[in-house]
C-alpha cells in the first residue's frame, strides 16, 4: 500500500491529487446540503398534506410520494438532465444546457432533492400520525383552527419524534448523492474512480473515500444525536422507533 | 553409422521436434481458455466500426473480426473447436481493471497503445492508426481548439483524448468547462443536444458518429492532430504464449493479405446498422504498419506534455 | 410536445430489453436470497453476546451502511478480482464473470441492511419464546431455527419484501460499470440510436409500474399478516 500517491503532482491543474479528493469532498457536500433543503422544505409540505383530510390536498401529495419512490434515483437523473431539456419548449431547453450554470450540478441536486422529499414525507407522515388523535381534537376544543393545531400541536411534536428516521434520511442522501456522478459532477466517487485511472492505486484511492464516507456518517449521527437529545420530549423517548 | 543409429537418430530428431508442442505445458491465458473452454472478449458498445452494437444488439466490428480470427487460431491451437466466445461489454474507463481483473481475455475495441498502459497490459500489434482531433456543431463556427476558450468541452472518461485535451487547455490556458461522459455515443449526443461545444476524439470514430448521425451535415470534424492514436487488441501483460497467438494471428492476416478484405468490408462498404458507408481508405501509416507491424506505444498526452 | 420523437425504437428494442430485464430480475432474486442469508448471519452475530461474534458483524454492518452503492459496486467489481489472484497466486486467475461480481458485490452489500431488519425482527420475538424454547430442552440452534427465526421471519416479511424492491431498484446502478441490466439496455439504444427522451421515460414507466404494483401487492401482504397475529 503506498498513499504518497495523493501528494503526487496530479495530472491535470495544477495542484496535487489530494487537491482532487478534497474538490470531490466539497461537491459531495454541497450536492448533499442543497438537496437536503430541498427534500427537507418539499417533503415537510407533503406529508403534512398527506395527513390532511381533505382529498384535494391528499391526492396530490399521494401521487407525487408514489411516482417519486417508485422510479429508481439512477432513471430519475437521467431524466432531469436528459429529458426535461428535451421536453420543455426550446428556448428554455437550450438555457438549461448552455445558459445556465453548472448544469449537471444543478440537475443532481434538484434530481435529489425531489426524490429524498418523497421519503421525508413519508416520515413526517407517520411522524404526525403517531401523535395521538386526542392532541388534534383537544386543540380543536380549545378553538384552535387545523392550521394553528399543526402549527403549535402536530409539528412541534411530529419533528420531534421523527428526527431518528429523518437522520437516517440525511445520511442516505450523502450516499445517493454519488449518483451525480453519472451525469458528470464529479463529486468523491467519481473523483477516486478517476485518481484510480491515473494512477492505477485502486486500492488506496477507494480506502480513502471509504474513510472519508464513513467520517461524514459519524459527524452526521453524532450531531443529530445532540440535536435529538437537545428537543427530546419528555417522556416520549425513542416513540418513534425507526 | 550404422542403420540402427541411423534409425535411432532418426527417433531422437523426431522426438526433439515434436517435443515442444506435446510436452509444451499450456500457462496462462490459454490454460484458462483449455480449462474452461470460453474465450471471454471485451467489445465496446459504440467504437463505431471497430466495435459496436448492431441493431440485434450483436457486438460486430473490425476490431471484433480481427478478433474472432484470432478466436479460431486458439481453436486450432488447442485442438478444441468447441470453444465459445462470451462477450463482455466494457467502456473506457472500466476496459483495463476488467481485463487485469480475468474478466475479460482480450479488448477488441478502440484502445490506444500507449506507453503508460502498457505498464498494465499488452498490446497486440497496431490495426489501425488515428489521432485526437475535434467534432463540433457547423452553425457553431469553432474551427479548432482555441475556439473552444470559456467553453463546455465533452470527453468519454478514460480515453488518451481526454488526456491530450486537457494538457492541451492546460497548456493553452484555455478556461475549458469540461464534462466527463461515459461513453462515445453520449459524449457525441452532448454535442448533438447542444450541452458541449465540443468532444475530442479520434478522427475516425468522430467521422463515424457523424455518419451515424440523424443530420451528418450539422457536424463538422475540426482541428489539427492532437495526438497519434495506434489501436491494438489488448491483453493482459506477462503472457508470452498468448501474446505470441495474438501477435502472430494478426501479423498472419497483414501477410495473407487477408487484411485488407477485412478493412474493406468496415471501412469501404455498407456497414450495419443504416448501412453506411465511411468511404475511409487505408492510411499511409497503415499500410506501411500491415508491411512492418509492430506494438509500439505512443505517449499518453499526444502532442502535448504531460 | 412530443414531436420528432419516436416511440417506435422501444418496439425495436423489445427483445434487447427483455435481456436486460432477465438480468435485472436475475440479480434481484439472487441478490435478495443471498442477502438474506447472510443477514441472518449477521444478525446472530450481532445478537450473539460474544464480541469476537459481535464486534466484527457490527464493522461490517456499520461499514456497508456508510459507503455509496456505486463505490461498493467499484470496489467488488475492480478489486475483487486482483484479490482473487493474489490470494490463489494465480496471475491468470480467471474473473468470475460480470454477472457474479456484481451479484457478490449486492449480496454483501445487502446484507448490511437486511441484518438491521433481521436483527430487529428477531428482537421482536419476546423473550419469553426463547426461555420456553430453552426450558423444553431445545439448545440454541434449535431454539434458533424452530422457535424464534420462523416467528421473526413471519412478522419480517413485508419490510423483507419493501427492501428487496428497493433492491430491484439499485441494481440500475450496474449501468456504472457499463453491464447490460434493463437500464443498461435501455442506455445503450438510447445513446445509439439518439433516443434519450423516448428511451429514458420508456425505463421510468415499466420501473414505475413494477414498483408500485409489488409494494401495493406487500401492503397487501402486510394488512393479512397483522389481522394473523
Amino acid at each position: 500500500m503506498d498513499f504518497s500517491v495523493f501528494f503526487q503532482p496530479a495530472f491535470s491543474g495544477g495542484g496535487i491529487y489530494l487537491d482532487w479528493v478534497l474538490s470531490g469532498i466539497k461537491w459531495t457536500l454541497l450536492v448533499s446540503i442543497l438537496a437536503w433543503i430541498i427534500a427537507f422544505s418539499v417533503g415537510s409540505v407533503l406529508g403534512v398534506l398527506r395527513t390532511s383530510h381533505l382529498t384535494v390536498l391528499r391526492a396530490p401529495a399521494t401521487v407525487y410520494v408514489e411516482i417519486f419512490r417508485n422510479v429508481p434515483l439512477l432513471v430519475q437523473m437521467f431524466i432531469w438532465y436528459f429529458v426535461l431539456p428535451e421536453i420543455v419548449p426550446k428556448s428554455v431547453g437550450m438555457w438549461m444546457k448552455q445558459g445556465m450554470p453548472l448544469p449537471e450540478f444543478w440537475s443532481a441536486v434538484l434530481c435529489l432533492g425531489f426524490y429524498t422529499a418523497s421519503r421525508v414525507a413519508e416520515q413526517v407522515r407517520s411522524g404526525i400520525q403517531s401523535i395521538p388523535k386526542g392532541q388534534t381534537e383537544a386543540g380543536l376544543a380549545m378553538g384552535l383552527t387545523r392550521v394553528q393545531v399543526y402549527r403549535h400541536v402536530l409539528l412541534p411534536m411530529g419533528y420531534r419524534i421523527v428526527i431518528p428516521p429523518l437522520t437516517s434520511e440525511f445520511l442516505t442522501i450523502f450516499k445517493n448523492s454519488s449518483v451525480a456522478l453519472t451525469i458528470g459532477v464529479l463529486e468523491l466517487t467519481a473523483q477516486a474512480r478517476q485518481i484510480s485511472e491515473y494512477t492505477f492505486r485502486t486500492f488506496e484511492v477507494f480506502t480513502v473515500a471509504t474513510v472519508v464516507y464513513l467520517l461524514i456518517t459519524l459527524t452526521v449521527t453524532v450531531a443529530m444525536r445532540a440535536l435529538e437529545k437537545k428537543v427530546r420530549v419528555p417522556g416520549y423517548i425513542g416513540s418513534a422507533g425507526k | 553409422m550404422s542403420r540402427i543409429y541411423k534409425a535411432l537418430f532418426t527417433l531422437l530428431t523426431i522426438t526433439l521436434m515434436t517435443a515442444p508442442v506435446a510436452a509444451q505445458e499450456l500457462t496462462g491465458t490459454l490454460k484458462k481458455i483449455k480449462d474452461t473452454g470460453v474465450v471471454k472478449i471485451g467489445h465496446r458498445d459504440a467504437s463505431i466500426p471497430f466495435s459496436y452494437l448492431d441493431d440485434q444488439q450483436k457486438p460486430i466490428g473490425y476490431g471484433v473480426d480481427i478478433c474472432l480470427k484470432i478466436v479460431d487460431a486458439i481453436k486450432a491451437e488447442l485442438k478444441m473447436p468447441g470453444v465459445k466466445v462470451e462477450f463482455v461489454p466494457v467502456t473506457s474507463q472500466t476496459r483495463i481493471p476488467i481485463l487485469s481483473g480475468g474478466n475479460i481475455d482480450m479488448e477488441c475495441g478502440s484502445t490506444t497503445n500507449s506507453v503508460e498502459r502498457q505498464k498494465q497490459v499488452a498490446f497486440a500489434p497496431t490495426y489501425f492508426m488515428t489521432g485526437t482531433k475535434l467534432i463540433v456543431k457547423k452553425s457553431s463556427g469553432i474551427k479548432g481548439y482555441d475556439g473552444l476558450k470559456g467553453k463546455t468541452v465533452v470527453y468519454t472518461q478514460g480515453t488518451t483524448n481526454e488526456r491530450a485535451m486537457k494538457a492541451y487547455n492546460d497548456e493553452k490556458k484555455l478556461g475549458i468547462n469540461f464534462i466527463p461522459a461515459k461513453d462515445h455515443a453520449e459524449s457525441f449526443l452532448a454535442v448533438d443536444t447542444g450541452r458541449a461545444a465540443g468532444f475530442p476524439m479520434d478522427d475516425i470514430l468522430l467521422y463515424s458518429l457523424r455518419a451515424s448521425a440523424k443530420n451528418p451535415a450539422d457536424f463538422e470534424v475540426v482541428g489539427e492532430f492532437l495526438s497519434d492514436d495506434p489501436y491494438g487488441i489488448m491483453m493482459r501483460k506477462d503472457d508470452p504464449a498468448f501474446k505470441k497467438l495474438v501477435d502472430n494471428t494478426v501479423t498472419g492476416l497483414y501477410k495473407s493479405g487477408e487484411i485488407n478484405k477485412i478493412y474493406t468490408k468496415w471501412f469501404q462498404s455498407a456497414i450495419p446498422p443504416k448501412g453506411i458507408n465511411l468511404g475511409f481508405p487505408m492510411s499511409d501509416a497503415l499500410k506501411a504498419l500491415v508491411k512492418n507491424p509492430s506494438d509500439q506505444g505512443v505517449e499518453a498526452c499526444g502532442k502535448m506534455k504531460c | 410536445m412530443f414531436t420528432g420523437f419516436d416511440f417506435d425504437v422501444i418496439q425495436r428494442s423489445l427483445p434487447y430489453l427483455w435481456q436486460g430485464m432477465v438480468f435485472t430480475l436475475g440479480l434481484t432474486m439472487l441478490s435478495m436470497a443471498g442477502g438474506i442469508f447472510l443477514g441472518t448471519l449477521l444478525a446472530l452475530m450481532r445478537l450473539s453476546s460474544s464480541r469476537i461474534l459481535n464486534l466484527p458483524a457490527g464493522g461490517y454492518v456499520n461499514l456497508l451502511r456508510s459507503t455509496p452503492l456505486i463505490l461498493v459496486i467499484f470496489w467488488f467489481y475492480f478489486l475483487v478480482p486482483i484479490a482473487i489472484k493474489k490470494i490463489s497466486g494465480d496471475a491468470y486467475a480467471q474473473g468470475i464473470g460480470p454477472f457474479y461480481s456484481a451479484l457478490i458485490a449486492f449480496t454483501m452489500f445487502e446484507a448490511a441492511y437486511y441484518c438491521e431488519i433481521i436483527r430487529a425482527g428477531i428482537q421482536s420475538v419476546p423473550r419469553g419464546q426463547v426461555q420456553a424454547a430453552y426450558a423444553l430442552g431445545l439448545n440454541y440452534r434449535l431454539a434458533m431455527m424452530k422457535v424464534v427465526l420462523p416467528q421473526a421471519f413471519r412478522n419480517m416479511i413485508p419490510i423483507l419484501l419493501t427492501q428487496g424492491i428497493i433492491l430491484f431498484q439499485d441494481t440500475s446502478l450496474v449501468y456504472v460499470v457499463g453491464l447490460t441490466d434493463f437500464m443498461g439496455a435501455a442506455g445503450k439504444v438510447a445513446q445509439r440510436d439518439g433516443r434519450l427522451v423516448e428511451m429514458y421515460l420508456f425505463a421510468a414507466l415499466v420501473y414505475f409500474l413494477l414498483c408500485f404494483t409489488a409494494s401495493h401487492i406487500v401492503k397487501r401482504l402486510q394488512v393479512r399478516y397483522s389481522v394473523g397475529r
